[in-house]
C-alpha cells in the first residue's frame, strides 16, 4: 500500500549534485532561511563514498509542524538538479509527485530540458554555470541554484535566503565573495524560466 | 526565550558542553561523533570555555583519561561511536565500578564488519551490561536535552554512575534541524556547581580508588552498581518530569503515543520513534487503532512502565535496530520480560531493521502495522533486508 509521506503542510525536496558542488551548503542556506520564518526543517545528506565528483543526494522538508519523519524523500515535491551532466545519469524523477517541480541547472531552457527528462510539467531551467561563471568568476553553481529553488518553490522569500547567505558567508569568505554569491542568487531568481 | 537555532545533533551536543564547560573532556574523533569534539576543541581554541581538552591516541585511552579526570574530582564529558565504544569497553566497566559520573554522547553507528559508518544500535548495545545508564534520544532537540539531563542524573547522589546519551548516526547527528537551546545562565543554574565525592585530590582526606578485590568483595561492589541503576529510574523519571516543568518539553522513560485506545503498538528507540508516530497518524486517519512507544531509557530498564504501556494489547512490535546474532534483537527479551507477569499479555513479535543504517521507509513501517494485524508476522522478523 502507498502511503502519502507527508502532510500538505509539508514540502520536501530532494537535491542532485556532485562531491564538492556545494549541495550541502546550499540545502543548509535553505533551511536556515526556513527556519528565520518560523518554519520547521530537517536538511541532511545522503553520507556513502566521500569523493570528489561522485553523485551525491541531499534531502529537505520543510513544515508548518514539527517534523517527526527522519527517512529519505522518497516522494520529492521538488527535486534540484545542480549538475546537468546528472539529468542522463541518474533517474532524477524518481518518485517525484504529480504535482512536483524540476528544477536544473541547464543552459539550453526548459523545453530542451522536458525533451530530455521526458516531463513536461513544472520544469524549470536556469542556466546556473554562466551565472556563476559571470558573476563569481568560477563553476560554483550552487548559490545560483538556490535563487532559482526559492522562485519555483514559493514557500520561503528570497529575502531571508539572501539574509541567511550573508550571515554564513561573512564567516568563512571576505565582502565581495559574499557580494558575488548573493547577486548570482538574485541573478537565478529573475532568470530561472 | 532563548534564540532557535539551526543546529545537527553533533552540533547541539556540542554546544551543550559549552554551556556547561565541563572541566576535563578527553576523547578521540571518530564518525559520526567527530563534530561534537571538533566543534568543541574549537570552544576550547577560542576561550569560550576553560575545560582541559586533551585529544588522546585513541578511545581506550580517551576513557581512561575520563576516569583518571572523574576521580580526580573533576566533571568530566567525552564521546564516541562504533569501534571507539567498543575499544572502550574494558574501561567502562571501571568508570561505572568507581562510580564516576561520566557523561558520554553516543552517535550510534555500526560495529564492522564489513566496516560501514552508518546507524545502528550495535555499539550501545554492546555496553548494555557495563553499568552505564543509556539514554537514547530521537531528534536534535532530544540531543542536546538528554545531553544536559546526562550531567544531572548522573552526578545525583543516589546515583553516581556514568550515563550514556546516544543519538543516531547520521540521521541526527548529521541533520540540520530546528532547536531551541536554554540560555546559558539557566544551564549553569540548572547543572550547578560540580560537587566531587572523596576527590583523589583531596590529599587531607586520601581515599583509594580502582584496589584489588577478591571473591571476599568484588560481588558486593556489582551489587551495589545494580543498586545504584535500580536507584537510577527514578531519579531518571524525577530528571525529565523537572526538565518538562522549565523547558515545556515533556520526556518519560517510556512515551505512548495514541496508545491508550489502541489494538497494535509498535515499540522503538532513536529516530525510528518519530516516523512511526507519522505512520501512527497516517493509519488512524484510515481508522486502523495503532499506537507507538518510543523507549528513551534503556538501562536501567523501565520494565513496569514498559508493562504499563504494553498490556492488554492485541499485538506488540518491537523494533530492535540490533542482533545478537543466534538470538533476538537486544530490547526483545527485555519487552517479552516486562510482560512475562503481565494480566493481559499481547501477541509479542520482534522486528530486526536498519543495520548499518538501511533506511527506516514509511511505507516499511505501515507494512509492520499490517502484518501485525494480519496475523503474519512471526516472532522475529527483519524489516527492509534481502533474504
Amino acid at each position: 500500500m502507498i502511503v502519502r509521506c507527508i502532510p500538505l503542510t509539508t514540502i520536501e525536496i530532494r537535491w542532485h549534485g556532485r562531491g564538492g558542488q556545494g549541495v550541502v551548503t546550499a540545502n543548509e542556506l535553505l533551511a536556515g532561511a526556513a527556519l528565520k520564518e518560523g518554519k520547521f526543517i530537517k536538511a541532511f545528506p545522503e553520507f556513502g563514498p566521500e569523493r570528489m565528483g561522485a553523485p551525491i543526494r541531499a534531502f529537505t522538508r520543510l513544515s508548518d509542524k514539527p517534523i517527526m519523519v527522519h527517512s529519505q524523500v522518497y516522494t520529492p515535491d521538488m527535486v534540484v538538479v545542480i549538475d546537468a551532466t546528472l539529468l542522463k545519469q541518474v533517474n532524477v524523477l524518481d518518485g517525484l509527485k504529480d504535482e512536483g517541480q524540476v528544477v536544473a541547472n541547464f543552459p539550453d531552457g526548459k523545453e530542451k530540458l522536458s525533451q530530455i527528462i521526458g516531463r513536461s510539467k513544472n520544469v524549470h531551467a536556469v542556466n546556473a554555470t554562466k551565472i556563476a561563471m559571470e558573476e563569481i568568476g568560477r563553476p560554483t553553481t550552487n548559490t545560483a541554484m538556490l535563487g532559482a529553488v526559492v522562485k519555483s518553490l514559493n514557500f520561503v522569500s528570497l529575502d531571508s535566503v539572501l539574509e541567511e547567505l550573508e550571515s554564513k558567508f561573512s564567516t568563512k569568505f571576505n565582502k565581495e565573495v559574499v557580494a558575488k554569491n548573493l547577486k548570482a542568487v538574485k541573478r537565478a531568481y529573475e532568470e530561472v524560466d | 526565550m532563548a534564540d532557535q537555532l539551526v543546529f545537527n545533533g553533533d552540533q547541539a551536543i556540542a554546544y551543550s558542553w559549552k554551556q556547561i564547560n565541563p572541566d576535563v573532556v578527553a576523547s578521540y574523533p571518530i564518525t559520526p561523533q567527530t563534530i561534537i569534539v571538533e566543534n568543541f576543541s574549537e570552544f576550547v581554541a577560542n576561550g569560550e570555555v576553560d575545560t582541559e581538552y586533551v585529544c588522546a591516541e585513541s578511545e581506550h585511552s580517551a576513557m581512561s583519561l575520563c576516569i583518571g579526570a572523574s576521580a580526580a574530582g573533576a566533571r568530566v564529558a567525552t564521546a564516541t561511536a562504533s569501534a571507539g565504544l567498543a575499544f572502550m569497553w574494558e574501561v567502562l566497566w571501571i568508570a561505572s565500578a568507581m562510580r564516576l559520573p561520566i557523561v558520554m554522547s553516543v552517535a550510534n553507528r555500526a560495529l564492522s564488519g564489513p566496516i560501514n559508518i552508518h546507524c545502528d544500535h550495535s555499539d550501545a548495545m554492546g555496553a548494555r551490561d557495563t553499568g552505564w545508564v543509556q539514554m537514547f534520544g530521537e531528534n536534535v532537540q532530544e540531543a542536546y536535552d538528554d545531553s544536559l539531563m546526562s550531567f544531572r542524573i548522573a552526578e545525583d547522589m543516589k546515583v553516581r554512575l556514568p550515563v550514556m546519551n546516544c543519538i543516531d548516526g547520521f540521521i541526527t547527528t548529521h541533520a540540520l534541524e530546528k532547536f531551541i537551546p536554554m540560555e546559558t545562565a539557566d544551564v549553569k543554574k540548572y547543572i550547578g556547581e560540580y560537587k566531587p565525592v572523596r576527590p583523589l585530590l583531596d590529599l587531607i582526606h586520601p581515599t583509594t580508588y580502582g584496589p584489588f578485590t577478591m571473591n571476599d568483595y568484588y560481588f558486593e561492589h556489582k551489587y551495589q552498581i545494580h543498586e545504584a541503576m535500580q536507584a537510577a529510574l527514578p531519579v531518571v523519571r524525577s530528571t525529565l518530569n523537572d526538565f518538562g516543568q522549565r523547558t515545556g518539553r515533556h520526556y518519560d522513560v517510556a512515551e505512548g503515543y495514541r496508545t491508550e485506545d489502541a489494538d497494535y503498538v509498535i515499540m522503538a528507540m532513536g529516530s525510528t520513534a518519530g516516523t512511526l508516530r507519522y505512520v501512527v497518524d497516517q493509519l488512524r486517519a484510515e481508522g486502523h487503532k495503532v499506537g507507538s512507544v518510543k523507549l528513551r531509557l534503556f538501562r536501567p530498564f523501565p520494565y513496569e512502565d514498559v508493562a504499563k504501556l504494553l498490556q492488554g494489547k492485541k499485538g506488540v512490535a518491537v523494533m530492535d535496530r540490533a542482533i545478537s546474532m543466534g538470538s533476538t534483537g537486544p530490547m526483545f527479551p527485555e519487552v517479552r520480560s516486562a510482560l512475562y507477569d503481565a494480566k493481559d499479555r499481547p501477541k509479542l513479535v520482534n522486528y530486526v531493521y536498519g543495520l548499518g543504517g538501511r533506511d527506516v521507509r514509511t511505507d516499511e513501517l505501515v507494512g509492520v502495522f499490517k502484518q501485525l494485524m494480519d496475523g503474519s508476522a512471526k516472532t522475529m522478523n527483519f524489516m527492509g533486508v534481502r533474504v
